[in-house]
């Protein structure tokens, strides 16, 4: 049994998934290629999204990937930081925003 | 970050400034050698194309210790190519139709005799190509007139600047380059390279500044161009996107930063077949300080000599046999194919 839950060597082994369902697998193999090609984004804007929502569902494999793919498109220190406060301030936001359903609850208890 | 070096791995007496030492490093990956994979898609042997491009290293003495240097370059390398060994150069080419020469190093403008030799070529109508890292012409009083001198013999200067930003350059080259280097495209400029209207050629250099491969080339470049416009009023032609090569200093951070197995699985994984057909050897032959002869400069820092059987010094240079030689090939060659391959003018694939 693996002493810990994520291990950076499992990053490399993420195709495997298709083995116990190669269609459904490569559905989304094929539409993950695709949605990360050139389009009406960049591939380093797309690169530097990915990095911020992969801070968001805080995934290590995700960081560890995008980071690497953010330098390698170009991407520099200050971009990359910049794109996890925008994820920071959503997740944030998203968090204070469910203040107004407290402060709503509060009128309907309180007198 | 590693701590900034003053000295080259020499100087040190580090194991990685032996060539056996780099070559055993080579050796230790766990995927196919780079031979196997040429043998694999039928292109091994690698045979050159022609000589084009004849490369020159006037030494490794340098005003910099750069952490990513594959010559391990730096103010304590004594070894200088000699005015003999220039005149076997000159002799060499006068024996052939090669119109392209290309003066690296350390630091080419260093040599005592670096004037002389450009002065020597540029009087053959050679078109000479001249590395510059920029800082040399304002490291002293007398090379603040290089620009001028590179303009009056017409000298295309490729120059390196590994990012637009002074943290990613100086964390590369050493405290200040960003600076010092802005400071002397300024005065390129004003002699009249890289402007828009004049055919003096200012070429400049990115590559990583780490673990990773280099972006886009034409994306990187337009940002490049609009950065140093905006900022510091700078123009200049092309942006070359070189891939780092795990040889000497850069193999060294390589393995101490633990980088060095996720690297070259890296650029294994991004061999490119077209790229392959594509590398510099295939049309430069490399001429070391001391007028040895390798299939590149990567090679003669290597310390891997022209094929067995071929002219392996300037004295005996023959064009025409070696452009028959086989190319001395190892695992440092991924990084000229990963990609959108690599080359002392950039990628070599264009998508």
């Amino acid at each position: 049994m693996e002493k810990t839950y994520y291990d950076p060597k499992d990053l490399k082994k993420f195709g495997n998934i298709s083995e116990l369902q190669p269609e459904l697998g490569k559905k989304f193999f094929d539409y993950y290629g695709d949605v990360f090609k050139e389009g009406a984004l960049t591939q380093r804007e797309k690169s530097l999204i990915a990095l911020a929502v992969s801070h968001a569902v805080q995934c290590p494999y995700c960081i560890d990937a995008y980071t690497s793919d953010s330098l390698e498109k170009g991407a520099d220190e200050t971009q990359m930081m910049e794109a996890i406060h925008v994820a920071a301030a959503i997740k944030s936001g998203a968090l204070l925003v469910h203040g107004v359903q407290m402060m709503n609850k509060i009128d309907d208890l309180t007198m | 970050m590693q701590k900034e070096r003053k000295i080259s791995l020499q100087a040190q007496h580090h194991q990685l400034s032996r060539t056996s030492k780099q070559l055993a490093v080579l050796e230790e990956i766990n995927q196919q050698s780079f031979t196997d994979r040429l043998e694999k898609i039928d292109r091994f042997p690698l045979k050159p194309t022609a000589i084009d491009i004849f490369q020159v290293n006037m030494g490794k003495m340098c005003n910099q210790v750069c952490k990513h240097c594959h010559v391990d370059a730096g103010p304590d390398r004594k070894e200088i190519m000699t005015r003999e060994t220039m005149q076997w150069c000159l002799d060499a080419l006068d024996r052939s139709n090669i119109s392209t020469v290309d003066l690296t190093g350390g630091a080419p403008e260093m040599n005592p005799d670096f004037r002389w030799f450009v002065e020597e070529l540029s009087g053959r109508g050679k078109q000479v190509i001249v590395r510059c890292n920029l800082t040399i012409i304002l490291a002293n009083k007398k090379y603040h007139d290089l620009p001028e001198f590179f303009r009056k013999h017409k000298v295309e200067v490729v120059s390196s600047l590994p990012h637009f930003s002074a943290r990613r350059t100086d964390a590369q080259r050493g405290e200040g380059v960003f600076e010092k280097s802005i400071q002397a495209l300024q005065m390129l400029n004003k002699v009249g390279y890289g402007q828009p209207d004049s055919d003096l050629k200012l070429n400049l250099v990115y590559n990583p500044s780490g673990a990773f491969l280099p972006p886009d080339q034409l994306g990187l470049e337009s940002e490049f161009k609009r950065k140093l416009r905006d900022g510091f009023n700078i123009e200049f032609n092309e942006l070359y996107a070189i891939t780092n090569l795990p040889i000497s200093r850069f193999l060294d951070y390589l393995v101490v930063s633990g980088n060095y197995e996720d690297y070259m699985q890296k650029l294994v994984d991004a061999f490119n077949p077209t790229a392959a057909d594509g590398v510099m050897c295939r049309n430069t032959i490399s001429v070391g300080w001391d007028g040895y002869l390798y299939d590149c400069d990567f090679n003669q820092m290597l310390d891997l000599k022209l094929n067995g059987g071929s002219p392996d010094h300037i004295k005996d240079f023959d064009a025409e046999v070696l452009s028959k030689r086989e190319i001395i090939l190892n695992n440092h060659c991924y990084g000229c194919t990963a990609g959108a391959g690599s080359s002392c003018g950039g990628t070599v694939v264009n998508e």
